[in-house]
């Protein structure tokens, strides 16, 4: 049992942990948390996957950015808890049932229609292409236009944010 | 390339998902059914990162780069919608915001 094999458990454990941990809790700031802990498990595991630049904008937009400005708009709206929660037993057993027969359905896809195992690349190519150079040199010359379209977007979402939380509608 | 099988990779990201998407079924304050649709978002990354680094081709984790700005604009926006909500209903339990309901 190597080191990989282990960091891989740890991550992936804990991040399948957290995610159902974050969807059963009745109280938002602790849902927000587990989500922040979700995060960087998932950047440990591109990490795993040689996706450096990845996992280092995962930390920095995700866990940071993001879910600071989740944990503001909680704080701003102080909202009670979700009292919904406990009730209802009916929609919660269709939506578990629901969620795990389509689960099992990837899981068969995934397990028995893979594709075949002859197309190993070798490890050199993988920990390349998860370089910044490579990155950048992909964004900065065949992607150039996606990029700047999402800097628009991006300038687009800021306005509208502004416009949509400003004062009442009339 | 590794020691670990794809599968493994790929079944966790089918779990983080489906996990989101029973989250926004069971649950009614909207901002926990926007944060599961966060959760559903990094699953689908997670399987860009994993063929890509797979497959020794970075422009998957391009792609990735990409879904992470859309998920940055979709969470300004729709908190911004969520405070808007919030002023004139006085009200997170998307139960009661049925007004577009015809």
């Amino acid at each position: 049992m190597n080191l990989e094999i282990i960091l891989f458990i740890l991550f992936s454990v804990i991040a399948a942990a957290s995610a159902v941990i974050m969807i059963t809790r009745a109280n938002p700031i602790i849902s927000a948390l587990f989500l922040v802990l979700n995060f960087a498990c998932l950047a440990g595991l591109y990490l795993l996957l040689n996706a450096q630049f990845i996992a280092v904008t995962q930390i920095i937009v995700y866990a940071g950015a993001i879910m600071v400005l989740f944990l503001f708009v909680i704080m701003l709206l102080r909202p009670e808890h979700d009292l919904t929660l406990q009730k209802k037993s009916k929609i919660k057993f269709m939506a578990a049932a629901a969620g795990i027969f389509v689960f099992a359905q990837l899981v068969y896809i995934i397990f028995f229609f893979s594709p075949n195992a002859s197309q190993k690349t070798s490890v050199q190519s993988s920990i390349n292409s998860g370089t910044i150079e490579q990155i950048g040199t992909a964004i900065f010359t065949k992607y150039v236009i996606p990029f700047e379209a999402a800097g628009y977007l991006l300038l687009a979402a800021a306005i509208g944010a502004l416009v949509l939380a400003k004062k009442k509608f009339e | 390339m590794t020691t670990i099988p794809i599968e493994y990779y790929l079944v966790l990201s089918a779990f983080m998902f489906i996990t989101g998407v029973i989250g926004v079924l069971i649950r009614r304050n909207a901002i926990i059914v926007f944060m599961c649709i966060e959760l559903m978002l990094n699953s689908a990354n997670l399987s860009l990162v994993t063929f890509s680094s797979y497959m020794g081709n970075s422009i998957g984790q391009v792609f990735v780069f990409f879904v992470m700005t859309v998920a940055a604009a979709e969470a300004a926006i729709g908190l911004a919608i969520i405070i808007a909500l919030f002023r004139n209903k006085m009200t997170l339990n998307i139960d009661e915001v049925n007004i577009m309901k015809w």
